[in-house]
């Protein structure tokens, strides 16, 4: 569905990975038509998972969202009573990453719930149909759940001239989006592309790849950025809204707070080193194989608000800063043109690439001084006459001091 | 020749001092330590991180050398409303055309050196006061994008009132943390010159400017007084009649 987008900027590659293993029920046919639709609980049963299990999920996704202990409860109970939820995900200029972390995230049931239980009625990547029948699941679920259903978007949206540089089924990205939030609930943007632009959009942006909040207006908007966003992250996300039926709490960018209210500066392993001043020099010395901080090599920790520190990557088992590189600071505004990835200064804009804030201002205080010494020098030529008659004036009045009577 | 009648004024009050020095000291800590924070330097140790703390008392010193300039730079301000008339906030911000011409004349001759009669004038001169006024802009800018850095990992209500900073800056505290460093070199050249300006008026005019600072005095021209007072008893008319 994405390939025949000839002129996507990033070539896009489907694999079968789900298809095989959800002949049987794969989301087209999920009974979005009937009113009573199964609740998640049910649907979970009835794929052989034991209560054992769909406990176990609802405590982890509680202790992720950080609620108290009856967290766990309330999630299990909205996800035996509530019907599930319509979903439709749409992928637009992307590399499909924001679904390969959502699908690979820790726990199993996650993949499941979500992708397979969700309600997932339009998926690029995961459904089986294609083409015109795809395209009309789309329409049905946008006509028959009105009002009702999440927009999930992956990927940025051109929004250069006619929306050329990303159609799919002969329709333009920016259209598309703009007639399925019209009747979402809410919007969820995936991934740094959908949230922020991502790489498509760095300067110069030929495609004018724009992130969603920008063209779409009057609905709630949920960022989920990262390239690619942590599986249990989005997991979390969806799940609050499942659990609770508002959107989670959001920052000042439009972040789950849960998520992203802490710097990677701040619950990071290697912050003691920070703190104590020690530091990777370069990526091959004796600093980078003690584990130091890698701030000095551009790690963009102390700016970017994220959990990978805390929740980490592949079942927890590390993140970019524990595997010796530093953070992209990928959740934030602006990525890919805040500055070069390996050092910690920006350029300075109009002085050159490798000029930074310090270079320029060690150039404008040594003009300072060199200006202030001719001053100095030319203020004794000018002003000679002057300085010769103060002089005149202290000396005639030491005179006076050692012989008084001379003043009469 | 004979020699100036010169009269002995008290020019800055000490609250004013105390003001000067201490936010002198803030900015060189403040300067000091904020460049340290943008380049630390490599140290090669084997000393385990456990037993060391340079950069976290680096950032202490930072952070505490900014509460004292922030609440030194408030107080400032309150004292521009109560102080004598050398402190007042008219000596900053322009309010009237003489303000104008006067920067005009200090620039001939101070900067440019034309030759010409010294102006003297008794407290700040108006290029320098317009001047002050251009690095107390500064320093707010200096203390909102400081605290809009320090809001995320504050937990102090004042700091917090800053959160919203970034968004001036397309959300990016990437862009906040580099204005916030670029602007500390107007400091120091501001530092360069004004420490060089000081020294040319003590050495050109000789009434004790260096020495103000200290002690608050200044020695001033009989006439330069008397002319000074008039100035002001006339605005005081004025300001009655209308």
């Amino acid at each position: 569905m994405l390939c025949p987008n000839g002129a996507i900027f990033f070539a896009l590659f489907k694999f079968g990975l789900f298809l095989t293993r959800k002949q049987n029920e794969n989301p087209m046919t999920a009974p979005t038509e009937t009113k009573t639709r199964p609740t998640y609980y049910e649907e979970l049963r009835e794929r052989g998972y034991s209560r054992r299990d769909f406990m176990k999920f609802c405590t982890v996704m509680a202790a992720y969202l950080g609620l108290e202990a009856s967290g766990a409860a309330q999630i299990s109970k909205a996800l035996m009573t509530t019907p599930r939820l319509p979903v439709i995900w749409l992928h637009f200029q992307e590399c499909t990453c924001c679904s390969e972390s959502f699908i690979r995230s820790s726990h199993p049931m996650v993949a499941d719930i979500i992708l397979d239980k969700i309600s997932l009625d339009y998926s690029e990547t995961l459904m089986a149909a294609s083409g015109h029948a795809a395209e009309a699941v789309m329409q049905k679920t946008m006509k028959d759940h009105y009002g009702e259903y999440v927009l999930c978007v992956e990927g940025s949206v051109s929004d250069y001239g006619d929306g050329e540089f990303c159609c799919i089924g002969g329709k333009s990205s920016r259209d598309i989006l703009k007639e399925a939030a019209a009747g979402a609930k809410a919007i969820i943007g995936w991934g740094s592309c959908a949230c922020n632009g991502c790489v498509q959009a760095a300067k110069p942006n030929p495609t004018h790849a724009t992130p969603i909040h920008k063209l779409v207006r009057g609905k709630p908007i949920i960022k989920v950025p990262g390239c690619p966003p942590i599986g249990e992250v989005m997991a979390g996300t969806l799940i609050h809204i499942i659990t609770f039926g508002t959107l989670p709490e959001l920052d000042r960018v439009g972040r789950p707070k849960a998520f992203y209210s802490k710097r990677v500066h701040d619950s990071c392993y290697r912050r003691p080193y920070y703190d104590a001043g020690l530091f990777v020099e370069s990526f091959d010395d004796e600093n980078s194989k003690k584990g130091y901080c890698l701030y000095k090599v551009g790690c963009k920790g102390p700016m970017t608000y994220n959990s990978c520190g805390v929740i980490k990557w592949n079942n927890g088992t590390s993140y970019p800063i524990q595997s010796g590189h530093g953070c992209f600071g990928c959740t934030e505004e602006n990525y890919w043109d805040n500055g070069p990835i390996y050092k910690q200064m920006a350029s300075f804009p109009g002085f050159g690439i490798e000029s930074n804030a310090d270079k320029i201002g060690m150039i404008a205080a040594g003009a300072a001084v060199a200006g202030v010494a001719v001053h100095a020098l030319a203020t004794n030529v000018q002003k000679m006459g002057l300085i010769k008659k103060a002089i005149q004036e202290g000396k005639d009045a030491e005179q006076e001091l050692k012989n008084p009577l001379s003043k009469s | 020749m004979k020699g100036r009648t010169l009269r002995r004024v008290f020019v800055w009050e000490l609250p004013v001092r105390i003001f000067h020095w201490l936010n002198a000291l803030a900015i060189v800590v403040l300067c000091v330590t904020g460049y340290l924070i943008g380049n630390p330097p490599a140290l090669m140790s084997s000393v385990e991180a456990s037993n060391r703390y340079l950069f976290g008392i680096i950032r202490f010193l930072h952070l505490a050398a900014a509460y004292i300039f922030i609440f030194n730079f408030a107080f400032r301000i309150y004292w521009g409303f109560v102080g004598n008339k050398y402190a007042q906030w008219k000596n900053f911000i322009p309010t009237s055309r003489t303000y104008f011409k006067e920067i005009w004349k200090v620039f001939r001759i101070d900067i440019l050196l034309k030759p010409r009669t010294e102006h003297l004038s008794v407290g700040h001169n108006a290029l320098a006061g317009f001047m002050y006024f251009f690095i107390f802009l500064a320093s707010a800018f200096m203390v909102l994008t400081g605290f809009g850095l320090f809001a995320g990992m504050s937990t102090w209500w004042l700091p917090k009132l800053f959160a919203w900073v970034p968004s001036l800056f397309g959300d990016s505290e990437f862009s906040v943390r580099n204005w916030h460093h670029s602007v500390m070199w107007l400091f120091v050249v501001f530092t360069i010159i004004h420490v060089y300006l000081v020294m040319y008026h003590d050495y050109v005019e000789g009434r004790g400017e260096l020495s103000s600072m200290g002690g608050g005095w200044k020695f001033i021209e009989e006439e330069v007084f008397e002319a000074d007072q008039h100035a002001e008893q006339e605005a005081e008319k004025v300001k009655t009649r209308a």
